[in-house]
Parts: C-alpha cells; structure tokens; sequence
C-alpha cells in the first residue's frame, strides 16, 4: 500500500466539539495528526477520546467545527472514506458466534475483496497476527488478546491508509500489548497512520506525537519527549524513613501540586515559580523533625498526564464534560 | 447496490441463525403451537369439562341421564354433591365448572314434559364455559328407546354452537398469516436490535455497505424462513384440518411471497425505533394484537366502526386474509384479486423507503 505520496495531514481538525444535551463531551479540539505516524489520545475514561474517533469516522456529526480525514471533509465525504480507514471500536465488535476464519470473510465481502485476493489476504492475516490455529474457532470463545489480535486482522484486511483504534488493549494482558503495538509499528512502517486512544502511560510513551485529552479539552499535545521537557511543574522525590511524617509534613502547601507514594518514596509535583523548590521542602521536613533526602528528578509522563489534567481541573471548579466513553 | 455484498450479509445471517437454537426453535415451535391452539381451541367442542352432581331423584332414569351426559364425553363428573349448595360451594372454589342439578320430581316432570328435566349450574364468570353449557343444555343427549320424548329437536342449537369444521377451514389459512406476522416481524427487528447491542452494528458502519445493501441482506434469510413457516403451517392444516386447496398453490405461494416481504419491512421499522431486544418484541406484539383484531382473522369487518377499518387497510394482514381466504377457499385467481396484491406491494414500497429513510449510517 505505502501511500506516504499524498500531502498534506492524515487527520486535521479545527474547534471540533460534540455536545450531547448540555454536556460538552469535546470542547474545541484542533488537531494535526501528520501521515505514518501513531499518534496516542491519552485521557481518563470520559475525557472525550471515544467521541473524539467518532467524530473522525463519521460515526458523529460534530456540534461545531470541522475535521478533514485523509483529505475528505467529514461528515460530508464519510462514505468515500470507508475504503480508506480501518476502525476498531472499544468493545469487540465483530460476531462472536461466527468462526474467526468467517468472520474475516464475511469483513473481506463487505469491503468488496474479490475470491482469490481475500483469501491470499486472510491467510496473510491469519499467519500475521498468530490466529492460523484458531481458524474454525468460534470468536466468542477467544481470549481478549486473541479477540484484539482477530479485530486488528479485519480492521487491516482491505489495506487501509488510516487506522483508527479506539482502546484497542483495554482487555489485554501486557504480553498481548506488547505485540500488538510490534504490530501497530509493523503497519506505520508501511506507510499506514494510526490514531490510538488509550489510557496506560507505557502506550502513550509509544506513541510518535501524543495529545493529553481531559474532559473534552485538548490539555497538552507534542511528542511525549517533548511534553516530558516542557512540563509546567518542578519534580522531586523524597526518600525517606518515616513516608506518612515526610508527606504529612509537605501535604497543604499550596506549590505541592501533587504528591504520590511509591515504595518508601514520595513523588511530588511542585509550582515551578516557586524559588529553590528542593530547598523549600528540605526546610518543611526539617521543621517537622523527617529524616529525608531530597532530590529533583526528570518528569515522566505520567507525571505531564498530572500536571496537565489535575492542574487544569484546580484551574476551573466547574465541572466539565463527563462524556459517555 | 452491490449483490455480493448482498450475499454476503445473508450468508452470514444464515450462519448465525443455524447456531441460534432460540430462534431456530421458534421457527418450528410458533407456528406448530399456534397451529394447534388456534385449531383447536377455536374448531372443536370443549371436552372434559368437570362437573358436579345433585341427583336428588336417584331413579335408573336420573343415572342414564348422568351417564349418558358423560359420555358425550363434554363433561366429566368429578364429585356427587349432597346439595344444591355443596354444589355451588364447589363451583365457587373452581373445583367444577359446571353442575347438574337432577330434582326429586324428575320422573314426574319427564312424565309431563312442561317443564325442564334438570338444571344446569354454571360459573358466569367464564363466559365460553357458559356458552358450552348453554350449548349442552340443547345438545341433544343419545335417544334410547322409549326413554326420553322425541319432541326436543336440539341438533339445530348444536350446529349453532360448534359450526362444524367451517371455521377452521376459514381460520387455517388465515392463521398462515398471523403467524407470519408474529414471527417475520419479531426476528427481522431482533436480528437488527441485537447486533446494535452487542456493538456490531457500529463496525458494519463504518464498513461500505450501504443501508439498503444491509437491510435487504438482512432480510433475504427471512423470506425463506416464512416460506418454510408457510409450508408448515399448510401441511398441517391439510393433515389435521382437512383445509382444502381450491385455488392454485403458486397463486397461494406468491401470495405468501408478497406477504412475508411487508412484514419484514415492518420489523424493520420496528428496528429502527427498538434500542433493546425486549423493546423490538414488544413493538413484534403491538403490531400482533391490532392485525389478529382488525385483520378480519376473527372478527368481520361488518361490526367495525369506521376508525377501525382506516387503521385495518394499514395492516398487511387485512390484505393477506382477503388474499389467501381467496385463493384456498373460493379458488380465485390472482387476475381478480389484483387489488389487495397492489396494496401489500405499496406498503412494502413505503415501509422500505422509511427504513433507509431513517437508518442512517451514525450514531447519533
């Protein structure tokens, strides 16, 4: 396939929003996703990722703002753009009281594969994603891996330039994620973008460009290289004997931003206006008499995905869109 | 629109459906039940009614009167009540549904013949129990010589009561699309509701199949479905209820043909409005109830207001009935019933186009 020739975005959208009554689930969401890349929406469940795909796939008509998918305006040109783009929604939704071999089938008919070129391609299909053995079996009965690995098979059968993938390993233990995304980098080699929400940290750390989604508002976007170096917030660690005396002491600062345990640890996100941010904590333990050792560390991502979601709920009090997944 | 794409959906469906036992079953098990609740239940005398009795007389001839009710076989006597108000207190309790009530003058009101013989205690609260009771008070029991007077000609109150086999010759072929109805509706509008529940129908959208390519594949399985629901139901209204055949079988089969086609538009459209399962067989029933009702199935139409037959035009039933009554029963060809075909195929048209009409390719 390998169609890297066209110009121009896989995936562009300006102010896209959708309301459904007086929720807002996407809050005015612009977006370029460039070709041959995979692109990650990270966000708690209800932040608009799922909403976000439909809209993209023309499942949803947005309330305002526009979206162009692979050059096509949509919702207007959605029906050219079925040949084109492979969805695989959240939750498995291919027949579960068909064979897999069937269910491949029956994908390749809708998508017009002819006789011999569906075959060649469900036998390529079949040995690509491990499932030449579960052939005749019932996709009911498969595992979760298995079933996402059956859904990444029809999702790719008619080669499409665009893969949109809605939570594709929500119900997948790691060994499965860890293949699936070989396979995702497998087919962005080839040409293929691919757009994938999820909401574990080591996906997104994957992911060539990444957008931070909370409550229907694009947060934070760039490569998660990028967004790890440009956090808003100072992070230490405090290592310490007594944990509970040491976060005691720092909880109810106003520039602790947050604070999380790992282990005999303390991960802390500070103000970054603050001056000398090590040096005001050193002092808080020391008044409260915490043996402790204090040192800044470089932001994970899960530490931007704090900064960017829970700062920015501190920001407005309002509640925002708590969307339907 | 593409037939492969077509084809596809129906074998699919078919796939599916072979592995369905629920609904496998009911293709078979709706109309055989309905078949013979409806047959029977409606064409043939009520049988083993239990009942109590009061002889009071107790003469050979009050025995001969009991025995000779009995086996008639409508009643079967369950206990011999001391009184009259045993009696009513068993009736009461639902112990009986009927009781015999034989005075102490039997014999001289025999030798008379002014007055009734016996009495008849009924429930009034069940009223097809009275009406078989009533029934049975003109039945005519079996005349033994010299016994009874042959002044009581009841054959006439019976013939009344139990119009022979006419009725299930006119109700079996009717029932064809009742049944029908039930089920063509019922599986048309699950089969879509289902895969909109489990998720599938938010992949097949995104998919290039069009509305009308799923609907109709959709549908194809369907029609064969009734077609063998058809047979069935033919088969064994000739084997048990003797239904002659009188007009041509292909005439019967097109008729048929046309009929399932416009309700399974119908269970489309009430696919398009179902959000579950349970809601699509509600809608299934809310068209059933009005189509046996109105259809003419059971009730003529002369005893219809206005209103009722507006709404009856609207149902494909009404036409089917007068179809297929035409054709079974009075032989007619396809030529003279012209009118009621035009009528299923013009609600088939307008059903489909609301279908594609309304199911479009979102979600919201």
């Amino acid at each position: 396939m390998s169609v890297r020739s066209a110009s121009g975005p896989a995936i562009s959208a300006r102010d896209l929003t959708r309301r459904f009554g007086k929720l807002v689930a996407v809050d005015h969401v612009s977006l370029d996703i460039p070709r041959a890349t995979i692109y990650g929406f990270l966000g708690p469940n209800g932040s608009g990722k799922s909403t976000t795909i439909r809209m993209l796939c023309g499942l949803l008509r947005p309330s305002e703002g526009e979206c162009t998918v692979l050059g096509h305006p949509v919702p207007r040109e959605a029906e050219q753009l079925r040949m084109k783009i492979g969805y695989m929604t959240q939750r498995f939704s291919l027949w579960e009281d068909l064979t897999v071999q069937e269910n491949l089938d029956f994908i390749g008919r809708i998508f017009g594969l002819d006789g011999q070129v569906r075959a060649a391609r469900i036998a390529e299909r079949l040995r690509q994603y491990h499932l030449e053995d579960r052939r005749e079996q019932r996709a009911g009965t498969m595992s979760g891996g298995q079933k996402q690995r059956l859904a990444l098979a029809a999702a790719t059968l008619h080669e499409p330039e665009l893969l949109l993938l809605d939570e594709p390993t929500s119900a997948v233990d790691p060994q499965s994620r860890r293949d699936f995304w070989e396979s995702l980098f497998e087919l962005v080699d080839r040409g293929t973008t691919i757009l994938v929400s999820t909401h574990y940290m080591d996906e997104a750390e994957r992911c060539h460009g990444l957008a931070i989604l909370d409550r229907g508002r694009l947060v934070a976007e760039g490569s998660p290289r990028q967004l790890m170096d440009a956090i808003d917030a100072v992070v230490i660690e405090i290592e310490a004997d007594d944990v509970r005396a040491a976060r005691h002491a720092i909880d109810g600062q106003e520039y602790v931003k947050s604070v999380a345990q790992l282990g005999n640890r303390l991960h802390a996100l500070l103000d970054p206006q603050r001056r000398d941010p090590e040096g005001s904590i050193r002092a808080l333990l020391e008044q409260q008499g915490v043996q402790g050792k204090v040192e800044r560390v470089r932001a994970s991502l899960e530490d931007v995905f704090v900064a960017a979601t829970r700062f920015s709920a501190d920001d407005d009090a309002a509640p925002g869109g708590r969307a339907v997944a | 629109m593409i037939m492969s794409r077509i084809l596809a959906i129906a074998t699919k469906e078919i796939r599916q459906l072979r592995r369905d036992r629920l609904t496998f079953g009911m293709i078979v098990g709706i109309p055989l039940l309905q078949m013979l609740l409806f047959g029977y239940a409606i064409n043939f005398d009520v049988r083993g009614l239990s009942a109590g009795v009061v002889d009071e007389a107790r003469t050979s001839m009050s025995r001969a009167l009991v025995a000779d009710m009995q086996a008639s076989g409508v009643v079967r006597v369950r206990e011999y009540a001391a009184s009259v108000g045993d009696l009513r207190r068993s009736l009461r309790a639902g112990e009986v549904s009927i009781g015999v009530y034989i005075p102490a003058d039997f014999e001289r009101r025999r030798l008379v013949g002014n007055r009734p013989l016996a009495q008849l205690l009924v429930d009034g609260s069940e009223p097809t129990i009275e009406n078989i009771a009533r029934a049975f008070v003109a039945m005519p029991l079996p005349a033994r010589a010299g016994i009874y007077g042959t002044g009581q000609q009841v054959f006439e109150v019976r013939t009344e009561y139990n119009p022979e086999k006419r009725t299930s010759v006119q109700i079996v072929p009717a029932l064809i699309g009742v049944i029908l109805t039930m089920t063509m509706t019922m599986f048309t509008a699950v089969a879509i509701v289902r895969e909109r529940e489990r998720g599938n129908l938010e992949l097949l959208i995104t998919t290039p199949a069009s509305p009308l390519e799923l609907m109709l594949g959709k549908l194809v399985p369907y029609v064969f479905i009734g077609l063998i629901q058809t047979t069935l139901v033919l088969l064994l209204g000739v084997l048990l209820f003797h239904v002659p055949i009188n007009g041509s079988l292909w005439a019967f089969y097109l008729a048929a043909l046309l009929f399932i086609a416009a309700t399974l538009t119908l269970g489309l459209i009430a696919s398009t409005l179902a959000e579950t399962q349970m809601q699509a067989f509600q809608m299934s029933i809310f068209v059933l109830l009005p189509s046996i009702l109105l259809s003419g199935f059971v009730f003529p139409f002369d005893g219809m207001p206005q209103v009722a037959r507006w709404i009856a035009q609207l149902l494909p039933l009404t036409h089917f009935v007068e179809l297929v009554r035409g054709i079974v029963l009075r032989g007619a060809g396809l030529a003279e019933l012209q009118i009621p075909i035009y009528k299923l195929l013009a609600f088939t048209a307008v059903a489909l186009t609301v279908v594609t009409l309304r199911f479009h390719k979102r979600l919201d």
